[in-house]
């Protein structure tokens, strides 16, 4: 079977967001007053094949912890979705 | 003494490095590149700064699962020195040998400059032939510099003697303004546990020659001997 997911990668709560800061001083000074805060984080998009989607959340669960975050300094959540399928035979 | 220079696609201090080790140390270098895992043959390793994979995801994120990062794991837990320079320090990070994390810069700007350093601990391989509080002039050049460790591994590096460089002023004071980049505590370098593992953000192969501005850091390399010398008078005398 083959998922799509997506992946948010942010950084902790106690961690200094400096490009944060200067984002949400920039949406000031164009005029946005009522912006408070503002947290940069990344998002990444991930094709994987997998028996079940068991299998596809505990291996993606494992690629963020190892690579796609640092649990230093970040938190991380996804989200799985199956594939779209395009062939006409209409396979689940 | 016979030192290794890991080299990353991406990494551009490798020829820095080499030179202050082979060229003002005198000592053998040599160049291993990055998919060679077998260190067990040196004394020393030494991971030059750069942009390993153009500090893609994360700086050092990549780097750190390169075979020659097994190399290094292992090396390092045979004790021997294992020091990490700006992108070295980064990968460190990353691939768990030493504690925390490093950041972008909390002016956002890549900061190039001369800065003072303070010693914090003779204590390791790379600060051993210093003096505790004496001050060191070297360069930095990075963009991610910022070290980050959490409130309680913090304290407990303070305790256990793991800072090995702080960020301070002429005087000798870690100031806000002699940080350049927010590091916590104006951390500029530390050790592991054992502490035969150190990373700096500083670059002391930009400083071991005074037509360069600074030669204080040969200080950083002379260590390595001192070090090394201390270890084998040890295991001469029976001391553990």
């Amino acid at each position: 079977m083959q998922f799509v997911a997506t992946i948010h990668v942010t950084l902790k709560s106690s961690v200094l967001d400096p490009q944060g800061t200067t984002v949400a001083r920039s949406l000031r000074a164009l005029g946005y007053d009522e912006v408070s805060r503002v947290r940069v984080g990344k998002y990444l998009e991930l094709r994987l094949d997998a028996q079940s989607r068991d299998e596809a959340e505990q291996r993606l669960d494992e690629m963020c912890h190892r690579l796609l975050a640092n649990p230093v300094i970040e938190n991380y959540r996804f989200e799985l979705a199956a594939a779209p399928v395009k062939e006409a035979g209409g396979q689940a | 003494m016979k030192v290794a220079v890991p080299v990353f696609p991406g990494s551009n201090c490798d020829a820095d490095t080499y030179h202050a080790l082979r060229h003002v140390m005198e000592w053998q270098a040599e160049y291993v590149w990055h998919r060679q895992s077998d260190l067990l043959r040196f004394d020393a390793v030494v991971i030059p700064g750069g942009f390993s994979y153009g500090d893609y995801l994360r700086a050092g994120a990549i780097a750190r699962f390169s075979p020659v990062m097994e190399g290094v794991r292992e090396f390092a837990a045979s004790g021997r020195p294992v020091l990490g320079i700006c992108n070295g320090f980064q990968i460190l990070c990353e691939a768990g040998l030493l504690p925390g994390a490093l950041r972008t810069n909390d002016r956002l700007r890549f900061q190039c400059r001369h800065v003072w350093l303070r010693v914090e601990t003779v204590e390791t391989p790379f600060s051993a032939a210093a003096e505790a509080g004496q001050l060191l002039r070297l360069p930095i050049a990075h963009g991610e510099g910022n070290y980050y460790v959490g409130d309680d591994e913090h304290k407990r590096l303070e305790a256990e003697g793991q800072i090995v460089f702080r960020y301070v002023d002429a005087g000798g004071r870690p100031t806000e303004a002699a940080n350049p980049n927010g590091s916590v505590a104006n951390i500029a370098g530390v050790a592991n546990g054992e502490r035969n593992v150190v990373g700096m953000m500083p670059h002391p192969e930009r400083a071991v020659e005074s037509l360069l501005g600074s030669a204080d850091g040969r200080q950083v390399f002379a260590s390595m001997l001192r070090w090394l010398e201390r270890a084998r008078e040890g295991a001469l005398h029976g001391d553990a």
